[in-house]
């Protein structure tokens, strides 16, 4: 089975709208929603969606039994996350700060400190003749490469055997997520948007991409709003090689479509049309 | 901040937030740091740092932000997999004889440096991106750059922080999502702005961070923007809900352009820079309360 990530830096430049247009076109039997930060994907799934639920658990955090703890003040010493809430001699575990090291478990004298499952995530599978996985980070949590990576494998424990292609929509930036939703995909598709932001997001989201060897591909959607920009980007493309697959107008029935939990793919507009091609110039590089 | 009377005033830290990407954080963000003149923009999106393309800071310094990896002493290690048993993330492992430490999986916990029984690990420093901190006018820009291929700039924000302890008002640039990177950004803000747009995604993300303020239990108002013609699922979760909305801002094809050459729109319409002195009072009576 292939598999296209599609990715932005820069958020709200279009990877969801683009994901799902390519889940229609494609007829794709699997795909993920990897931006656990800010799942979108599942607005868009027919109104019968009705998925299994499960709590995805990070790494256990820190707890101190009070009656056991002698105040020795080493777990406030060692920790270096500031996750050890230190007033008037009592000692207790900031749950947000502590990231599961285990190193205060380890070093307390008094055996005062034991590690505790959390739940962090709550993972979604769709399964029907298609399979959706999708996930949601409790607010505040970190780690969530562990719960884009459980994505993916929940995704692909459930596809069945004849499916060849996924598809899968990422999140923005360039950190833990992205890196966790790179590993092991044939192509990157790159959505980005004409702006200077863009611009110099999509260069630090093409270098993530090189570094962890996946090959990136690149479409500029909304290319009309600043002509003299999306000409810049093409050219950087250009230099840097960069496999190119289209650009996309600014179209209102988008928004007007995502607001009905429509797939743009379903409208007559000039912004389908687009996306059709840019679609078939990136599967082409698979 | 020094007011007129020559008393001392406590100045604010406003977070800009909007959990998903794109909706105008900082848009909103440069522009009040712009109109108020006198203050602090703090980029805390790190990931992708935008606003100093906006302001064009003179750079006053720049610094390197380290956090610590674990180095093996191959001559004292004997192997006896203490640190490769104790790492929760999984960052040591033993090959062949070998222990291999994988640094993007660190976390820097000091832990097997701290209890390797013989001793054989000790720690440098390892760059994972850089601050800076320049003049624009009057308003003094710090932005946190993360090197490409790291996993985690939290240190990155935490430092960005400290810097904000200073005497002008603060517009700290968060980045999207409600994880803990937006979490730290918040910590000691007095008042957040959500940003969203009006599609069912933005409604879906502004109730993540509404839900997050809350928790936090602090001040906050809503910036609707990009507004058009048709239904406005953000706007109708702000009434069901009973949040404050600060301001409206209409989609307007040449604050688009504008904003995506890179300018200052307060500073290219007077029509905006009333609409941000707007916002900053607001807040300031707000935060007053």
């Amino acid at each position: 089975m292939k598999q296209l990530l599609i990715l932005s830096g820069k958020g709200g430049t279009g990877k969801t709208t683009i994901a799902s247009a390519f889940i229609k076109l494609t007829e794709a039997k699997a795909f993920a929603d990897c931006d656990v930060d800010a799942p979108n994907l599942h607005l868009l799934m027919p109104q019968d969606y009705q998925a299994v639920k499960s709590d995805f658990y990070g790494l256990d955090k820190a707890n101190i039994d009070q009656d056991k703890c002698s105040a020795c003040n080493l777990c406030y010493e060692h920790c270096r996350f500031d996750a050890i809430i230190k007033s008037d001699n009592s000692y207790s575990v900031d749950y947000f700060a502590c990231e599961g090291c285990a190193l205060c478990y380890e070093i307390c004298p008094a055996n005062a400190i034991s590690m505790q499952k959390c739940v962090i995530g709550d993972l979604e599978l769709f399964k029907s003749d298609i399979v959706f996985s999708t996930a949601k980070l409790r607010m505040g949590n970190g780690n969530s490469g562990l719960l884009v990576t459980e994505v993916k494998k929940q995704m692909k424990d459930n596809k069945l055997e004849s499916t060849d292609l996924a598809i899968i929509d990422g999140s923005p930036g360039i950190g833990c997520p992205v890196i966790a939703s790179l590993s092991g995909v044939d192509l990157v598709l790159i959505v980005t948007e004409p702006s200077i932001s863009g611009m110099s997001d999509l260069k630090r989201i093409v270098q993530t991409s090189q570094k962890l060897q996946a090959k990136p591909a690149v479409c500029i959607n909304k290319f009309d709003t600043n002509l003299e920009v999306s000409v810049k980007i093409e050219s950087y493309c250009q230099k840097e090689n960069l496999t190119f697959v289209g650009i996309i107008p600014y179209d209102e029935q988008v928004i007007k479509a995502v607001n009905m939990g429509k797939n743009i793919i379903d409208y007559d507009c000039k912004a389908s049309h687009a996306i059709k091609d840019v679609f078939k110039n990136t599967i082409k590089h698979l | 901040m020094v007011d007129f009377t020559g008393i001392k005033v406590k100045t604010m830290k406003i977070a800009v937030l909007s959990g998903k990407g794109g909706t105008g954080k900082t848009l909103i963000s440069v522009n009040l740091a712009r109109a108020i003149g006198d203050a602090h923009y703090i980029d805390c999106d790190i990931e992708e740092p935008n606003g100093h393309l906006f302001f064009n800071p003179n750079i006053q310094n720049t610094e390197n932000i380290t956090v610590k990896l674990p180095v093996i002493d191959h001559d004292k290690c004997t192997a006896c997999r203490k640190c490769v048993d104790i790492c929760r993330f999984n960052a040591l492992a033993m090959i062949g004889n070998k222990v291999k430490v994988f640094d993007m999986i660190c976390h820097s916990c000091g832990a097997c440096s701290l209890l390797c029984p013989e001793k054989a690990i000790t720690e440098i420093d390892n760059r994972i991106g850089y601050i800076q901190h320049g003049m624009s006018k009057n308003v003094k820009v710090s932005s946190g750059f993360m090197d490409i291929g790291i996993a985690n700039g939290i240190p990155l924000i935490k430092n960005l922080l400290k810097e904000s302890k200073d005497s002008k008002e603060s517009v700290i640039d968060c980045p999207p999502g409600s994880a803990c990177s937006v979490m730290e950004s918040i910590q000691n803000a007095d008042y957040c702005i959500l940003v969203a747009e009006p599609s069912i995604f933005g409604a879906h993300n502004l109730q993540m961070v509404y839900d997050l303020v809350k928790m936090f239990k602090k001040k906050h108002g809503v910036v609707l923007n990009k507004i058009m013609d048709g239904i406005n699922p953000s706007e109708d979760f702000c009434k069901q809900h009973s949040l404050p909305i600060i301001a409206s801002i209409p989609f307007d094809q040449d604050i688009a352009k504008t904003n995506s050459n890179g300018e200052i729109i307060v500073e290219t319409d007077t029509k905006y820079k009333e609409l941000f002195d707007q916002i900053f009072l607001k807040i300031k009576e707000e935060v007053k309360k």
